[in-house]
């Protein structure tokens, strides 16, 4: 059976479970700069299986998805989190709404979901990297429940982008990739994204002297 | 017709009316400027725009691509016969509407001139890219333009709350119309994706969906011409308009409306149904009744009007349902009458209702005043605008010689022969039709009778009214021009539908041409004429000379012992002018005989009262039935997904990751 899989698409599915294993690690952590070097290390390793699959299949715009995906999400958009961490003085713990052992039990259920959901659509595809169809969805899954049981904005925004590295893994591993301008449009958008939401932050931090968006409920149109 | 195209011409007549709008910004509070340059070069290019379209009407449909808009979805624009013909009626009224508008505009009336300028001509503009539109996008586009600029012209004297709220209502039903028609348009795809209107014509959709589109652009453009139930924005939005804008509207941009269900329901529509023609002739049957009964009773001269033009909307909904009977049963020249009428009968209203319309305008800025009981005797004041207020009221009342008659006489002509329809219950059904179109025409005479009566005869009911002047000559001029239509509508009818059954015969693939030719033109037998036949220009020489002899009679036999005594005084010494019928006293019978069909609020005095006091006011009952319930139902709905708002993040975002799941394993594969 082992044989039937190339090296290449080994390494990817290798990549992938790294990626699966980083995204229950930002589930579990509950320090903010922590959490944004986790989303960076998320970003390597997304770059690192896009490169591989890149080689393997030598299409010119993986190479450039990867370049993108490095310049992106490893380095600037850590940075400006970071930055922005820094700004607002949020260092203390993450607070979730529900405890963490929970969560992760959750995560568990929500990633068999994903596989089982991801396995026909899989086997529809004839790429080299299907296998990882699932672990992207799952990505996305266990981004979207961080945002939902985490409490500061800031967290709220990592759990989106982690979303958005799932959504590149499934991408990539389903079609190789989407085409170029769409790749580009998306960059640009979370690259806006984090940077309005950057403001918002500190719009949000003057309005309550918090970043906890339980304050938000107030917003309500009654 | 090589070059230059007319179609081209009317683009750049469009063209030219936005840019004439834009350069009302350029100098927005400066009023003699705009009023007596920018209007009347909108209503030269008006008068373009008809001659233009009478030119077309006798050529070939030219097309134009016009890249505009999305990448990859360019406009497609057509002029045919049918455009032309609306295109015709388009550039002659807003030749007159402008004219009048120059001099009607004053300054610190509400919204700036510069910007109403904008609005006015942005209408004009959009009106014509509608009849000239070839796709369903180019059209929805123009038509959206068209609402929206005429909400902003209705909503001219925004300070006043029930200005905003009249011009709410119509944008409300606006949308919910065009909805409509966007969703007809969709089924007339029939899922090709091809939204031209020449690929709708290649459609063979099957008679259920051919239904469904017929039906939603009944209501989608029935919603715009004030087809009962949804003609609730009408009564109040023309009075909430300044009187150009309301002259507008109920001339033009109702039967842009009109337009396009002939448009949807003759060309885009291959086969025709005969129960369709029936739904048309019923709601324009309950429309034309409900709208002049409710025009009889109103006592604001504007909402009278008003409810004057759902009537003729009524009309013109029961010729398009008679045409379609007579279309489904392949009786082609009867339809053929039938559509002449409705053609017609959108012409001469233009003009006539137009022109009422831009009457009222010059009574209210002479007056100040807006309600019936408080005016009277204008015609010594205001003798210009009584005279030519006369040409639309009998045209209106649809008696001879004026436009109004001939078309409601085609009218109940093709009536007269839907015996020979070949289905018993039908043959049963459209004499009682034609007997209540003949009810709604006597009405209507009668709510015209009012309007004019009490506005401009007998004595004034105010001392305030001995101020009035006389309009404008540039007011004068447009409502000259809209009589003269008027009047050469009535007595030149052969030569008139003569143009029009270019129209006729495209939709139709048949027309009266071949009959008229045969026959003079002054008169007009579209059958036969052996069976009927009117002969307009007798009808007006005998008035004209019964009066000039009477007049001469009067003169030379009591020369001399003329007196001039107060008018329908019934020889009481002591009437004054308080004593005269009231606007609400006039309609007291029709308010009794048909009162169920009114929601009346009444007060009466009572013995004991200092200050005795009489009010009635009359509702529409569709408010009660229709209009509110359905608000309550909004409400209530709204208040229960309310409850899903409940303001924390985490929760919205449990919402969307459920759904997720839930589609996941729900659409899998």
């Amino acid at each position: 059976m082992s044989s039937a899989i190339p090296f290449s698409a080994q390494l990817i599915n290798l990549f992938a479970a790294v990626i699966l294993l980083l995204a229950f690690a930002m589930l579990a952590q509950r320090r903010i700069l922590a959490l944004v070097n986790l989303f960076a290390l998320q970003g390597l390793t997304l770059c690192l299986a896009t490169l591989v699959a890149a080689v393997t299949t030598s299409q010119v715009h993986l190479y450039y998805s990867a370049g993108l995906t490095f310049m992106l999400k490893v380095l600037l958009l850590p940075w400006i989190l970071h930055r922005l961490v820094r700004k607002l003085n949020v260092k203390s713990e993450v607070e979730a709404l529900i405890n963490i052992p929970t969560t992760m039990l959750v995560g568990i259920v929500l990633v068999m979901v994903a596989f089982n959901v991801a396995l026909p659509i899989s086997e529809l595809s004839h790429t080299i990297t299907r296998g990882t169809l699932g672990i992207a969805l799952a990505v996305v899954m266990l981004a979207f429940l961080m945002m939902i049981t985490r409490q500061k904005a800031i967290t709220q925004v990592v759990g989106f982008l982690s979303m958005e590295n799932g959504l590149f893994l499934a991408a990539t591993s389903a079609t190789y990739g989407m085409p170029m301008v769409v790749e580009l449009g998306i960059a640009l958008d979370v690259l806006v994204g984090v940077i309005i939401l950057g403001v918002f932050f500190f719009q949000i931090r003057d309005q309550f002297d918090s970043l906890d968006i339980r304050n938000m409920e107030q917003l309500k149109d009654n | 017709m090589s070059t230059p195209l007319s179609i081209d011409a009317l683009l750049i007549a469009a063209c030219a009316w936005l840019a004439v709008g834009l350069c009302g910004l350029a100098a927005p509070r400066n009023t003699r400027f705009i009023s007596k340059i920018l209007f009347p070069l909108g209503a030269l290019v008006g008068m373009l725009v008809g001659l233009t379209a009478l030119a077309a009407l006798g050529g070939p449909a030219q097309t134009a691509v016009l890249a505009i808009g999305l990448p990859d979805l360019p406009f497609h624009l057509r002029l045919d016969k049918l455009s032309a013909l609306f295109a015709l009626l388009l550039g002659f009224a807003a030749a007159g509407i402008s004219i009048f508008a120059a001099g009607y505009f004053r300054e610190g009336e509400g919204t700036a001139p510069g910007v109403l300028c904008l609005e006015y001509h942005a209408f004009l503009a959009s009106m014509l890219m509608v009849l000239l539109a070839d796709d369903a996008y180019a059209f929805m586009v123009a038509w959206e333009t068209m609402a929206l600029s005429s909400f902003f012209l209705v909503t001219t004297n925004h300070q006043h709350a029930e200005i905003r709220r009249a011009g709410f209502l119509y944008l409300l039903i606006a949308h919910i119309g065009a909805i409509a028609i966007l969703l007809s348009f969709g089924v007339m795809t029939g899922g090709a994706g091809d939204y031209s209107f020449a690929g709708m014509r290649a459609q063979e959709l099957s008679p259920f969906w051919a239904s469904a589109a017929f039906l939603l652009a009944l209501a989608g453009f029935g919603a715009k011409a004030g087809l009962v139930p949804l003609h609730v924005w009408l009564p109040e939005a023309h009075p909430a308009a300044p009187s150009p804008v309301s002259a507008m509207m109920s001339g033009v941009m109702l039967k842009t409306a009109i337009y396009g269900l002939l448009r949807v329901s003759f060309d885009l529509l291959h086969t025709t149904i005969w129960w369709w023609g029936v739904v048309a002739l019923g709601v324009g049957l309950v429309t034309a009744l409900f709208g002049v009964l409710y025009s009889t009773v109103q006592s604001d001269m504007k909402r009278l009007l008003a409810y004057s033009s759902i009537e003729n909307i009524g009309l013109i909904a029961v010729g398009i349902g008679l045409t379609l009977i007579f279309h489904a049963y392949r009786m082609e020249s009867l339809a053929a009458l039938a559509m002449t009428a409705v053609l017609y009968h959108c012409l001469a209203h233009s003009a006539f209702k137009s022109l009422l319309f831009l009457c009222t305008g010059s009574v209210l800025h002479s007056t100040k005043e807006r309600s019936l009981g408080k005016l009277g005797g204008l015609i010594h004041r205001m003798p210009w605008v009584a005279w030519l207020a006369l040409a639309g009221v009998i045209a209106s009342a649809g008696l001879p010689p004026l436009s109004g008659f001939v078309s409601e006489w085609l009218l109940l002509q093709s009536f007269l022969f839907s015996p020979g329809l070949p289905h018993p219950w039908l043959n049963m059904v459209v004499p009682v039709a034609a007997a209540l179109v003949v009810l709604v025409a006597a009405l209507a005479g009668f709510a015209m009778v009012k309007f004019y009566g009490i506005i401009f005869l007998g004595q004034m009911r105010e001392p305030g009214l001995k101020d009035a002047h006389d309009a404008g000559n540039w007011e004068k001029a447009g409502l000259a021009w809209l009589a003269l239509i008027t009047l050469l509508l009535g007595i030149l009818p052969s030569t008139v539908i003569l143009r029009i059954d270019a129209a006729t015969r495209q939709l139709l693939g048949t027309g009266l041409a071949d009959k008229l030719h045969e026959q003079g033109w002054w008169m007009l037998a579209p059958i036969s004429p052996e069976r009927a036949s009117y002969e307009p220009m007798i009808f007006l020489v005998t008035i004209a000379s019964t009066l000039l002899l009477g007049r001469w009679l009067v003169r030379y036999l009591y020369h001399g012992r003329v007196r001039r005594t107060t008018a329908w005084d019934c020889g009481y010494y002591f009437q004054g002018p308080r004593a005269q019928d009231t606007a609400e006293g006039f309609s007291q019978p029709i308010r009794r005989i048909f009162e169920p069909m009114f929601r009346m609020l009444r007060h009466f005095p009572t013995a004991r009262d200092t200050a005795p006091h009489y009010s009635v006011k009359v509702e529409d009952h569709f408010w009660y039935w229709l209009y509110l319930p359905l608000a309550r139902l909004a409400a209530r709905l709204s208040t229960l997904i309310a409850t899903l708002q409940g303001g924390r993040i985490a929760v919205y975002l449990m919402y969307s990751f459920i759904t997720l799941l839930v589609l996941l394993l729900v659409a899998r594969p």
